[in-house]
């Protein structure tokens, strides 16, 4: 008798049900924690609260980024409430013995960056964190999404979480990539097909052959925000680019562990005739550079293209017109041409080594354009050493820019890292919502590609004019 | 953490006929500094209730005195992007305790639930009949009656069922939570963890 046919998602799910409440949801055990100093904090609190334990500390991974900041990290934190979460993160993680990679360590960095980065991120495993962009550790095969304080607390207390099931939906991209085309431009692209609430109550795979020739640092870009259109999170079956990846690095299996490790990775893939409650498909040869014009990540279109009409979009007119309003934009303005203050490349959508590869390729013998203020930040401490070893730090200092220090920075903007009221960024991160990067900021979200062009034209280019 | 137990709430409501209403909206990144769960409802929707000089915004419906209420009424999609919870916290520190939307992101949904804010899903048609009972008597009351799963326009007795799962339902009912029932089963989770691959 044959098996029905199961998908990528349905084998991890369901080796990880503790238990199935009737008419509720499941009780799934977590395989990694990761936490950090914002969302954490009331969750220990609580926990001592409820004279509660932590269950498996080493299973939670804590690191220090969304409010730490992006220059002299060798000085006290100057703001109090900023310093006084990270003090509670390190006196939290102390006291239950919880791994911690404060300020100042060398592991140091995005949460979502380092895990992988260190092979804490696995294939097959489940992963939650107290961030939305937990999706990125999908990249590798993983059930891996973003959970609230509470459920922070629940992961601390029992390592497990309930969660209702979701539906699966199956996303396939194939054919061929332009040039001047990354994975930031199929992810946009598919959100602004999806739109911002497309995929809310999915799980999405990610499928075909642009996903299959893709890198890692791809990989996890494009799951990174599948919370943008919605989804619970996103996943990629892992092959041999997955593995070749995690091969060596710290926390990795090793010798007969890998062996046995791989024969189990190699089994995580969608069976034929799995079944999906969705499905799409999308050519990848019709996909440009794209860039935001609105206020939420859905809101994208083609850098050569012009800014959609509300009624072109579909949904509420009165939205779309605030939306517009919030960025200074009207309907059909080209998207070329249009000015920008500000460049910010990092974040754990676009922090990694690959990312900043891409910008220095395109600033490379430029210079930085006079009307741009550039904040270049490395998702981790590795990767700004991978930028110094490599000879992109000469790249960026030569054409004008500055390096700073690992952490989430502008993308959301805790820490000093804001962009200005009224002023354009070009931003590599993941959010245009309003005030996202300060308060009055108004963000155009792109590629490391898009950004560069944008630094050093100074206003909004097609990369692939300079390429 | 205990909340207040919800069974049937009659209130007034607040409208805020906003699609696509992102947590940071809800509460912006910069007032995620606690490391207590106090006063996030003064920061509630702040950048778009007061002017950089802190003075309130008078067309903001959180400053006009002709709307109250503990049941809040966002447009579709309500609740988008960042994980954080004290968007539910602000929300619920406010002084609301449900709020009604045609749809709504998964992960406020489920930390609404977890600190009990009951958060109703209504069609498209009636959440545009809320909308304009409002608009037309800001007096207008809703009933929400989580018993029974309906949602109910008081001045013209039109309702409107919705889901929610028999579990969730009896943790708000009673002021339960998911943590004091994966207490209760630690021995299971203990032997299923201790044969989990990793």
């Amino acid at each position: 008798m044959s098996s029905k046919p199961l998908s990528l998602f349905d084998k991890v799910w369901d080796s990880h049900v503790v238990r199935s409440i009737p008419d509720g949801p499941d009780v799934l055990l977590i395989d990694r924690h990761f936490i950090h100093e914002v969302t954490s904090p009331v969750a220990f609190l609580s926990l001592k609260n409820r004279g509660l334990n932590v269950l498996y500390p080493h299973r939670t991974f804590a690191t220090a980024d969304h409010n730490t900041p992006t220059i002299n990290q060798h000085l006290p934190v100057a703001d109090p409430l900023s310093a006084n979460q990270l003090k509670a993160l390190e006196e939290n993680t102390s006291s239950y013995g919880i791994s911690h990679w404060g300020l100042g360590n060398p592991k140091n960095g995005i949460v979502h960056v380092v895990g992988p980065e260190n092979g804490i991120t696995l294939p097959g495993m489940t992963i939650v964190c107290g961030d939305s962009h937990t999706s990125t550790h999908g990249a590798f095969g993983c059930i891996a999404f973003g959970i609230g304080t509470s459920e922070v607390e629940m992961v601390l207390s029992s390592q497990c979480i309930m969660q209702p099931r979701p539906l699966k939906m199956r996303i396939n991209v194939n054919g061929n990539l332009q040039k001047g085309v990354t994975p930031k431009d199929v992810i946009l692209y598919i959100i602004s097909k999806l739109t911002a609430a497309g995929a809310t109550g999915y799980f999405v795979e990610y499928a075909g052959t642009v996903f299959e020739q893709m890198s890692m640092e791809g990989r996890m870009t494009v799951c990174n925000m599948s919370i943008e259109m919605g989804a619970r999170g996103g996943m990629i079956a892992p092959d041999e680019t997955t593995f070749n990846y995690i091969k060596g690095r710290e926390k990795a299996p090793q010798g007969k562990d890998w062996d046995d490790a791989m024969a189990y990775w190699k089994t995580l893939k969608s069976d034929d005739g799995a079944s999906f409650d969705q499905e799409y498909h999308f050519d990848g040869a019709a996909i440009e550079p794209m860039i935001t014009y609105g206020t939420n990540p859905g809101m994208g279109v083609g850098i050569t293209q012009t800014i959609p009409t509300a009624s072109e979009v579909g949904g509420g007119k009165a939205s779309f017109d605030k939306s517009l309003a919030y960025m200074g934009f009207n309907e059909k303005d080209a998207m070329l041409g249009k000015p920008v203050d500000y460049v910010f490349i990092g974040s754990c959508t676009n922090g990694r080594i690959e990312d900043f590869r891409a910008f220095a390729s395109i600033v490379k013998g430029r210079k930085k354009a006079d009307n741009v203020t550039a904040w270049i930040v490395p998702g981790s401490h590795q990767v700004e050493k991978q930028i110094r070893e490599e000879g992109i730090y000469d790249i960026l200092t030569d054409a004008g820019f500055q390096l700073r220090q690992p952490g989430c920075s502008a993308c959301l903007a805790m820490n000093d890292d804001k962009i200005p009221a009224g002023k354009y960024a070009v931003s590599t991160s993941n959010r245009n919502f309003e005030g996202r990067q300060g308060p009055g900021a108004r963000t155009l979200l792109a590629s490391p590609l898009v950004a560069a062009a944008a630094a050093v034209t100074g206003r909004v280019t097609d990369p692939r004019t300079l390429i | 953490m205990a909340y207040d137990k919800f069974t049937v709430l009659k209130s007034t409501a607040v409208p805020l006929p906003i699609e696509n209403v992102d947590t940071d909206q809800i509460i912006p990144a910069r007032f995620l500094k606690a490391t207590k769960r106090e006063g996030f409802g003064d920061n509630l929707f702040r950048d778009w209730r007061y002017n950089n000089d802190d003075t309130p915004k008078k067309d903001f419906v959180l400053n006009n005195s002709i709307y109250t209420g503990k049941i809040l009424v966002g447009g579709r999609n309500f609740g988008c992007g960042s994980s954080r919870e004290h968007a539910a916290w602000a929300i619920y520190d406010y002084g609301f305790r449900c709020v009604v939307s045609s749809f709504f992101a998964d992960i406020f949904k489920n930390n609404s639930m977890n600190i009990g804010i009951l958060p109703v899903q209504v069609s498209d048609q009636f959440l545009d009949k809320i909308f304009k009972a409002i608009e037309a008597n800001p007096a207008a009351e809703l009933e929400v009656n989580l018993p029974t799963q309906t949602i109910t326009l008081l001045s013209t007795g039109e309702s409107e069922s919705f889901q929610i799962n028999g579990y969730k339902k009896h943790n708000l009912t009673n002021g339960f939570d998911d943590i004091d029932y994966l207490q209760d089963m630690k021995t299971e989770i203990k032997a299923f963890a201790e044969k989990s691959r990793y």
